[in-house]
């Protein structure tokens, strides 16, 4: 108990972190997410070809390594002078961008090919079919993995903690340095995390809600 | 090109834009190509002396044990993972409420914290009671990393199993009771090897995960393979830096290789278990994480399952 009170400021600090940190790489993931499976369903061969290389080398890439590619190969090769912070984003944006390209085109994929068949018919263009019939029932798909993707976002998160940015797993290392009781760091920090989760996934569970749609 | 929901048949007039865009989509990737070629060239990344490390045995030695000390963390973690998730799968299904409740609160925690914090304070607590655990004590980095593997891709491997267990039809159960089998003998002759069978793509997915996650140990220092070969470009200087690019790229071809290799088994396999046209069907090669329908599970042949998300009784 005497570690949270005494260390308050500490793990508000890291809590904002991570919070900050999941939120800023889940808007960058989904967008990239979303370019990427626009590219994967396309009718452009080299396109999806960029796509699917794009998915296979960032899920089967430890990210880990991800991070130390950003921390030590793009500053040479590529862009100089990143904080850290920016590093991190750019690592968990890239990874997580994979996964979110996966669900969204699954969720595509669920559409019945029936139902834009009626809409060309009717004499919809490409826009109309996409933004009235296809995307309103693929989202409600998407919905369910997105949650689980955010949910590990925000643990993967953790890494950029290991690389000197500011979150709850850089609060678990400076406390257990300065010898406190890891467990009980442990079981703070773990509910700290309990919290976020729970947040992301009430708020999706909310979303599907709003968003049902009869199938 | 097969019809999609979002294309018709493609015309003439689309045919050709289609190979229009196809041109400069090569054009732009080979843009994108020929750009990273030419900022490596420009660092001096793609000169022959900084390749030719990996023709020096040490070098060559160092990686070869960094892969091996990876897989047999991959080794026991994934065995450990396996047989923890089995008994907390069977443990939620208990009719004993405090052994349920016990095993779901142990499940929801230990997949709720990230694997990194676990690992580190295991790896700590290790290093606290270092005198006192025997095996444990004498090499606390490779068990806080085993460990904590274990207990995360445990619970989720038990949730996995579980899954697995829900899609077996609820009147099997009830014939095998008629026939006047014990629980136990329900559980291991009908339960498991069905839950098994239909789960095996989406268990071997959840170890390619477990594999990924083995370079954790980077960060409390163990010498798996990218701790490894980062201590070792640390100490080659190439043309006066250290040689991490070149290191990094031949590391990541090395995880990218043993990872495929371990889903494309899983979509084999799903591939085959798909043909059978008999039995509960085969779950997807997809992460457990990322099938949402594989981790909530309301009713299975066992009666309502307790400790869902969104279950009450």
């Amino acid at each position: 108990m005497n570690v949270l009170l005494d260390h308050l400021a500490d793990f508000r600090e890291g809590f904002i972190g991570t919070v900050l940190l999941t939120l800023a790489s889940g808007l960058v993931a989904m967008m990239l997410g979303v370019i990427i499976a626009g590219f994967r369903v396309s009718p452009v061969p080299p396109l999806r070809m960029f796509g699917t290389a794009w998915v296979t080398l960032f899920r089967n890439t430890p990210l880990t390594l991800l991070f130390l590619i950003a921390w030590f190969v793009v500053p040479v090769i590529f862009v100089p002078g990143l904080s850290p912070w920016m590093k991190a984003l750019l690592a968990l944006s890239f990874y997580t961008s994979a996964f979110v390209c996966e669900a969204v085109r699954s969720g595509i994929n669920t559409v019945p090919l029936g139902q834009a068949e009626a809409a060309r018919s009717l004499g919809m263009t490409f826009s109309q079919t996409l933004r009235l019939i296809v995307l309103p029932q693929a989202t409600r798909t998407v919905i369910a993995p997105l949650s689980s993707i955010f949910i590990a976002l925000t643990k993967n998160s953790a890494i950029a903690g290991a690389f000197s940015v500011t979150e709850l797993f850089g609060v678990q290392k400076l406390l257990s340095d300065k010898g406190f009781p890891i467990t009980w760091i442990f079981l703070w920090v773990a509910l700290a995390y309990l919290v976020i989760t729970f947040s992301i996934s009430g708020l999706f569970r909310l979303l599907e809600r709003r968003l049902g749609v009869a199938r | 090109m097969t019809a999609s929901v979002l294309f018709d048949a493609p015309g003439p007039k689309a045919r050709l834009r289609n190979r229009l865009y196809s041109v400069l989509g090569s054009l732009a990737l080979l843009a994108l190509l020929a750009f990273a070629v030419y900022r490596l060239d420009a660092k001096g990344q793609l000169d022959p002396a900084v390749w030719n490390i990996f023709n020096n045995a040490g070098v060559r030695t160092n990686i070869r044990d960094g892969v091996l000390t990876t897989l047999k963390v991959f080794a026991v973690a994934g065995v450990l993972s396996l047989v923890l998730g089995l008994l907390l799968a069977v443990a939620r299904l208990s009719e004993h409420r405090p052994v349920r409740w016990f095993a779901t609160g142990f499940i929801e925690l230990f997949r709720a914290v990230p694997l990194l914090i676990t690992i580190y304070a295991l790896w700590v607590l290790f290093l606290t009671y270092k005198n006192d655990l025997g095996v444990v004590g004498d090499n606390t980095a490779f068990w806080g990393l085993v460990i904590g593997l274990t207990v995360y891709n445990g619970c989720v491997q038990a949730e996995v199993f579980r899954a697995g267990i829900n899609a077996v039809p609820r009147g099997q159960v009830e014939a095998a009771y008629a026939l006047g089998l014990r629980k136990h003998q329900v559980m291991t002759t009908l339960l498991l090897p069905q839950a098994v069978r239909s789960m095996l793509p989406t268990m071997i997915s959840q170890l390619v995960v477990t594999l990924k996650d083995t370079s954790l140990g980077y960060v409390i220092t163990y010498t798996e393979l990218l701790y490894a070969t980062r201590t070792m470009a640390n100490n080659i200087v190439v043309n006066g830096e250290n040689p991490f690019t070149a290191v990094t790229i031949v590391v990541g071809a090395i995880y990218i290789a043993m990872c495929l290799t371990l889903s494309s088994l899983a979509t084999w396999i799903e591939r085959r278990g798909r043909r059978a046209k008999t039995g509960v069907a085969v779950a997807a090669a997809a992460e457990p994480a990322e099938q949402p329908g594989v981790l909530d599970v309301a009713h299975g042949p066992l009666g309502p399952v307790d400790g869902d998300a969104d279950h009450t009784r």
